[in-house]
């Protein structure tokens, strides 16, 4: 049985002034499936993530949230969904009680259920002992978790989160992932926008990834690997000029390589003899990574 | 557009009244304060010169003009810097407007909200003029809903501003070139009759000059059929700055 699309964007288009931020984007995510949406900054993730909440107009094209148009059905299209903003806007004077209580009026929880999701929300957030504490006085990992589980408090069906883990330490970020895999697991749709390959990679069924505002290449990112770096690739270190060397060697032999740095990776190397590789000098041997497909096809570097 | 739904107005409330309750002491204090000041200062200060104006006591006079001071204080300054802090510094209103709430329902949420509050600020500087010679009436319950409808005008015309300003600094143009005129060619410290024939007819698109027409009716017994062209007034500036706030947010907050 084939199921219609938690979110379909068809043919999308937003342009301000002469900058187009999203150029004829197409994508379907699936019922109960979490997709990573890939990018640099700039490519037009946050454009796309408030066009599906209305808050960015389209110039063409058209987006259903399950079957709701965000033009004409606006807000039956929020209504369903969950939204963690890149750019904290809590009210920061507010304690984490009230911000959550004020969150679910806005999302019209019924009023008998209110006091029940509150809770529920922070104890998701793991801010149950300081929900009496102003915003204000969270430290960023906290405001973080707060903002996501304000996300969830109305059960959406489709959770829009932007750059969630930005700009985190390692250890909240891991935090982090653990209350979005929890999400992702109970069935609830994702859709997450990120530079981290880890983010990612960990989280993600599906990903996509975005540049100049376009899907430039889709799929699980073990399909993504095979389709455009291999199985494996090797790592050279040195100067310049001896990398400049391997790169032509490599490109000589039919392989793809990527530059970071003082090093260069080979990829695809699965396919050729290890004489080869080591003619080329001293190296190490790792699996292909999404990072190593980001910039293949875009010719970017992910910061991060 | 979306077609505007009144439910979504009590989350707007809600989180004002969160806000309030902490904040309520300082802006109680200068909301009730300003007037009484100008109310003493020149109300008993200017009265000791000028003993009557159109046969009334000048403290009364001022006492009652100085409920329109009130209503424009603690209407069209939350209007114009709460707006503006909570849109750009505070980007709350993005998160609002990512649930189902609508810019219009945002609007109209906190301009009800500040103007339910103005209708109780309105009303202290006309309880405070009651010692000195006014003699209460049961018309002046009146007053509140005079101070509500002015009130929700001159918020509507603050959140507009707050959408027309780029910087915060830009505020001042508007109450030195717009505001402090407002106030002043009203009748709040002097009848405009004193001032040349056009002063009148222009006063008629002044906001202040109805809410104290109808507040001065209310207090002395005066309310007649006429009126209901200050009330019909108060009406119309709301409509207008209200069709105005909410177009000019939703440009600033829908990209």
């Amino acid at each position: 049985m084939v199921h219609d699309p938690a979110l379909a964007i068809r043919n999308v288009t937003k342009r301000f002034g002469d900058f187009t931020a999203v150029d004829g984007l197409t994508l379907d995510v699936q019922v109960g499936t979490c997709l990573g949406l890939l990018g640099p900054n700039g490519a037009g993730k946050t454009t796309l993530m408030r066009m599906i909440t209305g808050q960015t107009g389209l110039n063409g094209g058209s987006i259903s949230v399950m079957n709701f148009d965000v033009t004409s059905q606006s807000r039956q299209a929020r209504s369903i969904l969950g939204v963690c903003p890149q750019q904290d806007n809590m009210d920061d004077q507010q304690t984490a009680r009230e911000n959550l209580a004020l969150w679910a009026a806005l999302c019209r929880v019924p009023r008998s259920r209110r006091k029940q999701v509150v809770a529920d929300a922070l104890e998701t957030a793991q801010l149950a002992d300081r929900s009496h504490e102003r915003v204000t006085n969270l430290s960023g990992g906290m405001r973080r978790r707060l903002l996501l589980g304000r996300a969830f408090i109305n059960s959406p069906k489709l959770v829009l989160l932007d750059e969630p883990t930005v700009g985190l330490d390692p250890q909240v970020r891991s935090d982090l992932w653990l209350m979005i895999d929890r999400v992702r697991r109970s069935g609830v749709t994702v859709v997450m926008s990120t530079h981290y390959i880890e983010e990612a990679e960990r989280l993600a069924d599906d990903i996509a990834i975005v540049n100049h505002g376009r899907i430039i290449a889709r799929g699980t990112p073990q399909e993504l690997r095979e389709r455009h770096a291999g199985l494996e690739a090797v790592e050279y270190f040195g100067p310049t000029d001896v990398l400049d060397e391997i790169a032509a060697k490599a490109a000589n032999a039919g392989l793809k390589s990527r530059r970071a740095g003082l090093s260069i990776s080979v990829l695809g190397v699965e396919k050729v003899s290890s004489e080869l590789l080591a003619s080329l000098g001293r190296h190490s041997r790792r699996p292909t990574n999404l990072e190593d497909v980001f910039v293949l096809l875009t010719g970017e570097a992910l910061d991060g | 557009m979306a077609r505007f739904d009144f439910r979504s107005l009590p989350a707007i409330w809600t989180r004002e009244l969160i806000i309030f309750k902490r904040y309520w002491p300082g802006v109680t204090f200068t909301a009730i304060l300003e007037p009484l000041v100008f109310l003493f200062a020149i109300g008993l200060g200017v009265g000791a010169f000028v003993d009557e104006i159109d046969g009334m006591k000048y403290v009364v006079f001022v006492g009652t003009g100085a409920v329109a001071t009130a209503v424009l204080f603690s209407s069209v300054f939350p209007g114009m810097y709460n707006t503006f802090i909570a849109r750009v510094f505070q980007k709350v209103y993005d998160g609002i407007l990512s649930t189902p709430t609508t810019t219009a329902e945002l609007m109209v949420g906190e301009a009800t909200w500040i103007s339910a509050r103005t209708a109780v600020y309105g009303s202290v500087p006309m309880l405070a003029t009651i010692p000195f010679g006014l003699s209460p009436r049961w018309s002046m319950l009146l007053v509140p809903f005079t101070c509500f409808i002015s009130a929700l005008g001159l918020t509507f015309l603050g959140q507009y501003i707050s959408g027309v300003v780029k910087v915060i600094d830009s505020f001042s143009y508007f109450q030195s070139a717009l505001l402090t005129p407002l106030l002043f060619v009203s009748g709040t410290y002097f009848p405009i009759s004193g001032l040349p024939d056009w002063f009148g007819t222009v006063s008629n698109v002044n906001p202040v000059y109805h809410c104290i027409e109808l507040v001065r009716d209310s207090c002395f017994g005066t309310l007649s059929w006429s009126s209901m062209w200050n009330v019909l007034a108060l009406g119309m500036f709301a409509v207008i700055t209200g069709t105005l706030s909410i177009r000019t947010m939703t440009k600033r907050l829908i990209t």
